[in-house]
């Protein structure tokens, strides 16, 4: 039996975020155009392992995906005193652009999932001279809550087990078995509370409904594609995002959830290539014309 | 999006009453639901069961009403719902209890706490009525 090593690196980098050093980690693979990858609430990296190891992809671009502080392998701080974690606007958004500057990337594209996806609204509407493209996956300004997210974090009901059996709904019903598991061990396995702190960025912190007019895709083309089974951000939460950012490319993925690079790589695949075949097209031309794309 | 077919209520309450049998024939899911032990009301809205479960099983299942039948939390949904949810193959919107809570298609009442320390124990409870024919009206 041949054993198989994968071609996707981890490494850790030291990155200063509010005034305190945190030890981030991030796995990478390819060369070329600098691709970050942000994860979802409440999970971690692995979510876009399928992606990390196309070799397709990674001949174009340096496909790199982090763990937020808190999740994954990246630690609470070493002065963390306890205190209860919560995600903001403000220090999701420079958590980005420390790790994209603690890495001397050079005009990223970012592709962020659900929070991820909220907060590459965000980067398109304060920074988005710093970037190449942005890519929101079930993204939009803001979205109905449908639970209370007193429940992810008490003593008396498993936080693991909650928080998967929440998003198991999230993930369309076609979704292969081991890939759907495989996405919800994710939620079983993060730091109590961690979850329930995304989500204040999420429900309370960071509603950008009213700014996202200000988006100008000129300067950084957007990205949006929405699973048509996420519940949580609806296709019509996305579409209407899109309708007030004029140049804004939306797509809606069949038999997909809230987790498409996870719950289905093969089928969301299907989707990303040709967004991220545009992206390089028009790199490649601008590179050709003297022209930082 | 066009609107799902309309559905009985009796079609629906057969399927509900076939779900202890169901839950019998897998000991995986009666092994989630171990440490559970409850009095709830779930179905339609206006036909729900008096669902007792003691250590994963049901072990009694009697529609509405039960006099002075008490129970923690209830979990009712539309005929159209139950019919979609029971699908092979659910549509978008219409695949999970809660996006169906999120809809208005199912109210969820009561105290909670079994419920959501269970979640994905009722979940797939609920969802067992997938492995019969297509409920139709």
């Amino acid at each position: 039996m041949s054993s198989q090593i994968e071609p996707i690196i981890g490494r850790y980098v030291h990155v200063e975020i509010g005034g305190e050093m945190h030890r981030i980690y991030f796995e990478e693979n390819g060369s070329g155009i600098p691709l970050v990858c942000l994860h979802t609430a409440g999970a971690d990296n692995r979510q876009w392992r399928y992606l990390l190891a196309d070799e397709e992809f990674a001949n174009n671009f340096r496909i790199i995906a982090f763990d937020m502080p808190f999740h994954g392998k990246s630690n609470p701080p070493a002065n963390w005193d306890g205190e209860e974690y919560q995600l903001t606007t403000a220090r999701y958004t420079e958590t980005i652009r420390a790790f994209c500057a603690a890495l001397n990337l050079d005009k990223p594209v970012v592709m962020g999932c659900s929070i991820g996806g909220r907060i590459v609204l965000n980067l398109a509407i304060d920074h988005s001279s710093e970037f190449r493209a942005l890519i929101g996956l079930e993204a939009a300004d803001f979205q109905a809550p449908w639970y209370d997210t007193a429940w992810l974090n008490r003593p008396d009901v498993h936080g693991g087990e909650v928080c998967a059996a929440l998003v198991s709904g999230l993930i369309a019903p076609q979704s292969p078995k081991a890939s759907r598991e495989e996405t919800l061990w994710a939620y079983k396995q993060g730091g109590p509370g961690v979850f329930k702190g995304d989500l204040y960025f999420y429900r309370v912190d960071g509603d950008l409904r009213g700014r996202v007019a200000r988006i100008d895709t000129k300067v950084c083309p957007l990205y949006l594609l929405t699973g048509e089974y996420d519940f949580s951000c609806t296709p019509e939460d996305t579409t209407r995002t899109a309708a007030s950012i004029p140049g804004a490319r939306v797509t809606i993925m069949e038999q997909l959830g809230h987790f498409p690079m996870s719950e289905n790589p093969s089928q969301f695949r299907t989707y990303i290539a040709p967004v991220l075949g545009e992206i390089l097209e028009t790199s490649t031309q601008s590179r050709k014309q003297g022209v930082h794309a | 999006m066009t609107s799902p077919p309309t559905v009985s209520e009796a079609a629906i309450a057969e399927a509900f009453a076939k779900i202890p049998a169901l839950l019998e024939q897998n000991l995986g899911l009666i092994r989630r639901g171990r440490f559970l032990e409850c009095d709830c009301l779930l179905g339609p809205m206006d036909r729900a069961f008096h669902v007792s479960v003691r250590a994963g099983r049901i072990v009694d299942l009697t529609p509405a009403p039960v006099l002075m039948g008490s129970w923690r939390f209830a979990y009712r949904a539309t005929p159209q719902a139950w019919s979609q949810y029971w699908q092979p193959v659910p549509r978008p919107g219409w695949h999970d209890l809660l996006s169906l809570t999120k809809r208005g298609e199912a109210v969820l009442e009561g105290d909670l706490h079994p419920f959501m320390a269970n979640l994905q124990y009722f979940k797939d409870v609920l969802a067992l009525p997938r492995a019969l024919a297509r409920v139709a009206a």
